[in-house]
């Protein structure tokens, strides 16, 4: 292994441009290797854990908030079109009690209504038949008025017509009991 | 590693390690510790690339996420849920660390699968460095924490008494063996897979044996994809399993 560089290109590690040996155990190169890697590693170090690496767990943080935002939001809507759901149901019993009432009442109505009218129609038609029946026994009466005047007249004209002579009185009298008779 | 071999006019030359050689950006002078080389560019490349992918990527702040930022969320839910699960809730204040770290290894490892690169991570001198730094803080943070408690580690107190002193010689071992083969695992996986390549990609020059050999690179550049996430996620779950030891040392 080589021990110092003696001014040329890389000093006995390298010969005619080629490797001897494994460059790898080329401890002449150590030094160089060794200060450029510190700066690499302190740089990639401050890269990382001062601008990377906070602003990668922001964003996974403010994610893992959003999702949670997200989900609880979820959360509420849903119990939100529960509530809706169940106000909806209970309008829909409401509004089926009510019209079971509107049509209670209303046939309710009607029959009162009905009812009435049923009532007034018979009064109505009650009165009606009094009137008939009296005008019927009217008229009864006056037929038998007239039958009596007639039967007056006619055994008037067949007394006369006999050659008999009866007064009024007498005819109107046996008339009137043959009549009863 | 070069050799050569005669094949029907055209030298087959194989280079695969080549491909490591660090050497100054500008100019033809030697590595001295300052120089700019390729390492600097493709570590600096690394670099720009997490700072894209984590700051730019996630620029919009948005809730409902792009693709980069998709990506960026991605990487930051799995090292973090990594951390959490492996080490425990009290390790999360060494989370931007590991993050750190599984970055910038998963982006060097797949900077390095872009032909003509440099892998930084196939270099010992860069792995030994992120295991040592794992190995200090998980040391120090043990002691810190516990107190002498932390030599309980080693102290396996389920065992029988008789058997305690040797497994506490073994895991004194093994506690510091831990480096080694963190580091080792890293560099090693990589530079072999790129120097298979590398060999296979020498094969190509002979024109009979040309299309096995692209077949067998796109082959191995698959499995090398792969290698890349996996060998940047098994160092970070170990060091979640080391800082787990550091920070509950009884076993």
């Amino acid at each position: 292994m080589a021990t110092a560089t003696n001014g040329d290109t890389a000093g006995t590690c390298v010969v005619d441009g080629s490797a001897v040996g494994m460059p790898q155990l080329c401890f002449d190169w150590w030094g160089n290797q060794i200060f450029w890697l510190a700066i690499a590693l302190i740089a990639t170090f401050f890269i990382l854990s001062r601008i990377a690496l906070p602003r990668i767990a922001a964003v996974l943080a403010e994610r893992q908030g959003t999702i949670t935002n997200d989900l609880a939001a979820a959360e509420d809507l849903k119990a939100k079109a529960v509530e809706a759901e169940e106000a909806y149901n209970k309008a829909l019993a409401d509004a089926r009690a009510e019209a079971q009432n509107i049509i209670a009442a209303a046939k309710a109505e009607i029959k009162a209504e009905l009812d009435d009218a049923t009532a007034k129609a018979d009064a109505e038609i009650a009165a009606k038949a009094a009137e008939g029946e009296k005008a019927i026994a009217e008229i009864r009466a006056n037929a038998l008025e007239s039958v009596k005047d007639v039967a007056k007249d006619t055994a008037k004209e067949l007394v006369s017509a006999m050659g008999g002579k009866a007064d009024a009185r007498s005819i109107t009298s046996a008339v009137t009991a043959r009549l009863k008779g | 590693m070069a050799s050569e071999a005669k094949e029907g006019g055209s030298e087959l030359v194989f280079h695969p390690m080549d491909q490591f050689i660090v050497k100054p950006l500008f100019g033809d002078g030697p590595v001295g510790t300052f120089t700019i080389t390729n390492v600097t560019l493709w570590l600096a490349l690394a670099v720009i690339a997490v700072g894209a992918l984590m700051v730019l990527g996630s620029s919009g702040r948005a809730t409902i996420p792009s693709r980069m930022q998709s990506i960026a969320e991605l990487a930051y839910g799995f090292v973090r849920k990594m951390v959490e699960d492996v080490a425990g809730k009290d390790a999360l204040p060494f989370f931007p660390y590991i993050m750190t770290l599984f970055m910038f290894i998963v982006m060097a490892n797949f900077l390095g699968l872009v032909p003509m690169s440099f892998t930084t991570t196939s270099h010992f001198a860069v792995t030994v460095v992120l295991a040592m730094l794992v190995f200090l803080t998980v040391t120090i943070v043990g002691f810190v924490k516990n107190g002498a408690a932390f030599l309980g580690l080693f102290w396996v107190s389920s065992a029988p008494l008789a058997l305690r002193p040797i497994l506490a010689i073994i895991e004194v071992i093994s506690y510091f063996v831990r480096p080694v083969s963190h580091s080792i695992r890293l560099a090693g996986n990589l530079m072999a897979g790129h120097a298979v390549i590398k060999v296979f990609a020498g094969f190509a020059a002979i024109a009979a044996v040309s299309p096995i050999s692209v077949l067998a690179i796109t082959a191995m550049y698959g499995l090398e994809v792969l290698v890349s996430f996996i060998q940047a996620y098994v160092f970070t779950i170990l060091t979640c399993v080391y800082l787990k030891d550091a920070l509950h040392p009884s076993h």
